[in-house]
């Protein structure tokens, strides 16, 4: 090993990667627990993405009207569409009140009742008002408070680092290869322990609410490794994204009272969740959507309907939704007091990602083997909480709750093992990889464009509505892209700060799921929570009541449908989802 | 529709360039484009080389501000219909070391947070459920938790560029987040740190900050409020 490679060896306890809700709450946990602890992130963790979500985190403390354990637990089953498992389902219910009590007592400045008590307002599929808030900006005010904690707590930040390569070896994780973006050059993080929580893979989308930082590294990584990804077909479309941006207008706004209207003024979810209206699940609400633009209801038959609260008064959007009301006049020049906002369906959350078992341990086949020392936690993890749709403010909770229990399991773990030994040398991969692209001067693709006709077709083909005859060509187009990606060049050939070179990591990733995507839509010959097939409207569970592995092999994709649904079928039996 | 748009970027490669220095590009652009829609344009389809930081596009990771045309902005959430004539000049955020090009060094500015001791400190017992806490007691802290750590009010400080060392507009709004937290009960020491030769007394009521601050907080206003409780303190 040459100097300049020593000094980039590190040996710490645990490594998280991503400084999102689920990192950070993981690295409090562990640093809470004297563990050394390490977080490797792509953006100041600050500026991770679950700041960006907005209306609320789920927990039923029953402040403002009665609600139970079993009533979130029901609700979340039925918004999974039966996919979602009900021993994970269990857990974070029996778990959520805590992870909120928790955020109170180090500081979240939630909303509050008239006495005092964290205010909580409805949201889509909870049959309770649940979520707890602060006004809409919920993510945020948790993401910095975190980070806050965590520097309190003396964990080590590495801003600016992006993860190039696992170190697993025979089932065993061995920690992280990664690169400074900063100041350019790899460095090799040996852990005991490696949790990945880089959160979700909306950027293969055109249409997204996600940020350009949400490019699902680490799951890109998990196939790279020849681990298998879990239910990935399985992609939410957010009813209320803004006309053409795709960004997100919280669900708080249909929360507090606001109406969806098609182009002829009709509040249009009447004919589709005649009980929740504008509160059924997002599944549903995108769908009643797609359904009146395709049918021409749109607005002047256009390709967007209306988010309309008008009627809720000024005073009550600038003290509940002042951000919603802030994003509708910056982007699209609409005073949403005055006047109804252009929205459309947008890529937002990704149900599937890295298989792990209910104490957050990634597993590699449908038996539940583990991969030693490796953990997943919040959006880039499937557990399966969500199943084939996520109801809102579950997914904050998801990464808080399973954040913390993994900070915790990982710090068992931790106490008891030693650092297993890295045999090859770690760098190999991830250099070559790296001077692959900044030398590689003869490459004509431009990632940008690679990029750019990726997200396209994904929205087009593997959007609300999927058939067999998109997705075929869709694959097609993914085989292509990614065979031109080989010859893929950038234009910065300097190290520090090469934000060309990240984005043709970043792009490199993006091509390497999105063909699991699109496998599993198209294997999957049935309809279930988001994942909508034209061609195969209805629920299948006869057949396909199980969770889809799929692996990346030098022929292609390998699917596999033996993991089976963990459902309590005394308590919990599959029925059919009406709303 | 397209529209022509010239844009000048001041530029700076620490491989290349002893300096910055000025480049500009010509290109076409969807009318309703934002700054970041421009670099990113830029970025993705005439010049690789181009450095900025960017992530959520829309004004709540702090990322991408930046000066465009004398201003301090968030360059996702500013359209480029606000300046006439189509012709931009895109800079830096002032007063913070540049990396390169668009990317300023904002470790100090973090440090500056790290300072006012950015978190609840609780004495009391923990309760089972949550602490109480009024809705009126909520809403003294409600816009000063909106602060999403950009730099654009410590940049625009005449203050601060005076003197470095000065705690700046963003770590005070931080520690006027927490003193005036009705559940916190690390105020006097917070105090003691503020009230510092390089603390709120050399914020000399400028407004700078306020003007810059894209979400809108009267962050002079909250310093003035700091002032008041450290007089209230040692009377």
């Amino acid at each position: 090993m040459r100097p300049e490679e020593a000094r980039h060896m590190h040996q710490i306890d645990a490594v998280v990667v991503g400084a999102g809700l689920a990192g950070l709450r993981a690295a409090l946990e562990l640093a809470r627990n004297g563990i050394e602890v390490a977080v490797l992130t792509k953006v100041y963790p600050t500026r991770s993405h679950s700041g960006a979500a907005q209306g609320g985190i789920a927990a039923a403390l029953a402040n403002v009207a009665e609600d139970s354990l079993e009533l979130h637990m029901f609700d979340t089953i039925k918004g999974s569409d039966y996919l979602g498992d009900q021993n994970v389902i269990e857990l974070f219910v029996q778990e959520a009140r805590k992870t909120v009590y928790d955020f109170e007592h180090l500081g979240v400045p939630f909303s509050r009742t008239e006495d005092g008590r964290i205010n909580q307002r409805p949201f889509g599929g909870h049959s309770s008002p649940r979520a707890c808030f602060s006004a809409d900006i919920t993510g945020h005010v948790l993401l910095h408070t975190l980070y806050e904690q965590c520097v309190r707590h003396r964990v080590h930040f590495f801003n600016e680092f992006q993860a190039v390569s696992l170190m697993i070896e025979d089932h065993v994780s061995r920690g992280v290869v990664a690169w400074d973006i900063r100041h350019g050059g790899l460095h090799v993080f040996h852990a005991k322990a490696v949790l990945l929580a880089t959160g979700g893979y909306g950027r293969a989308f055109k249409i997204t609410s996600n940020a350009h930082a949400n490019t699902g590294d680490s799951l890109s990584l998990i196939l790279e490794a020849g681990l298998p990804l879990e239910d990935m077909e399985f992609v939410q479309f957010h009813p209320t994204g803004l006309y053409k941006h795709g960004i997100l207008l919280s669900e708080a706004a249909r929360g507090e009272g606001g109406y969806l209207l098609n182009g002829k003024g009709d509040r249009f979810m009447a004919t589709y969740a005649r009980e929740k209206m504008e509160l059924a699940p997002r599944d549903l609400v995108s769908r009643a959507e797609q359904t009146e633009i395709n049918e021409g209801r749109g607005v002047g038959g256009m390709d967007y309907v209306y988010l309309d609260l008008r009627h809720l008064g000024r005073e009550k959007i600038m003290d509940r939704l002042p951000q919603v009301w802030e994003l509708a006049l910056n982007y699209l020049k609409v005073d949403a007091i005055e006047a109804p906002v252009p929205i459309q369906p947008t890529a937002h959350y990704s149900m599937g990602g890295i298989p792990a078992n209910i104490h957050t341990e990634v597993i590699f086949n449908a038996a539940g083997d583990v991969v030693t020392g490796l953990y997943t936690a919040g959006e880039a993890s499937c557990l399966s909480l969500h199943g084939a749709n996520r109801l809102g403010t579950n997914s904050l909770q998801d990464a808080a709750t399973f954040g913390r229990l993994a900070g915790g399991r990982m710090t068992g773990f931790i106490r008891q093992a030693g650092f297993s030994p890295v045999s090859s040398n770690p760098l190999d991969r991830a250099t070559e990889r790296i001077e692959r692209l900044i030398s590689g001067g003869n490459g004509t693709e431009r990632h940008a464009r690679l990029r750019e006709e990726l997200q396209e077709n994904m929205t087009r083909h593997a959007g609300v509505f999927r058939n067999a005859e998109g997705l075929g060509q869709l694959q097609k187009t993914v085989r292509e892209l990614q065979q031109r990606y080989r010859n893929v060049r950038i234009d910065d050939a300097d190290q520090p700060f090469n934000l060309d070179l990240i984005e043709a990591l970043e792009v490199g990733h993006l091509l390497n799921f999105s063909e699991v995507i699109v496998e599993g839509a198209l294997v999957r010959t049935e309809s279930r929570g988001a994942h909508f097939r034209t061609d195969y409207p209805k629920r299948d569970d006869q057949k396909w009541l199980a969770h889809t592995l799929a692996w990346k092999t030098d022929s292609g994709v390998r699917l596999s449908h033996d993991k089976e649904v963990v459902i309590y079928m005394d308590r919990f039996p599959p029925q059919e989802r009406k709303y | 529709m397209k529209e022509s748009v010239i844009v000048k970027i001041l530029r700076y490669q620490p491989a290349k360039d002893e300096k910055p220095r000025w480049r500009t590009y010509r290109l076409d652009v969807s009318g309703d484009s934002t700054i970041l829609d421009i670099l990113n344009e830029i970025h993705w389809h005439h010049d690789g080389t181009l450095a900025y930081r960017r992530s959520c596009r829309s004004a709540i990771c702090g990322s991408c501000a930046m000066k465009v045309n004398g201003r301090n902005v968030l360059a996702c959430e500013t359209p480029m219909h606000q300046f006439r004539g189509h012709k931009l000049k895109i800079e830096p955020l002032p007063g913070f070391p540049i990396i390169k090009d668009l990317i300023v060094d904002m470790e100090g500015f973090f440090d500056k947070l790290q300072r006012v001791k950015p978190y609840m400190v609780v004495d009391k017992p923990i309760p089972d459920k949550e602490f109480l806490q009024s809705p009126e007691a909520f809403s003294r802290i409600r816009e000063s938790a909106y602060c999403i750590l950009c730099g654009a009010c410590t940049s625009s400080c005449p203050s601060l560029w005076a003197n470095e060392n000065y705690l700046g507009p963003a770590a005070l709004l931080k520690a006027y987040r927490f003193i005036f937290d009705s559940r916190d009960d690390g105020t006097d020491e917070r105090l003691d740190i503020i009230n510092d030769r390089n603390g709120l007394w050399r914020c000399h009521t400028i407004f700078n900050c306020v003007e810059a601050c894209p979400k809108h907080i009267d962050i002079t206003g909250c310093i003035s409020h700091l002032k008041n409780r450290v007089v209230d303190n040692s009377l």
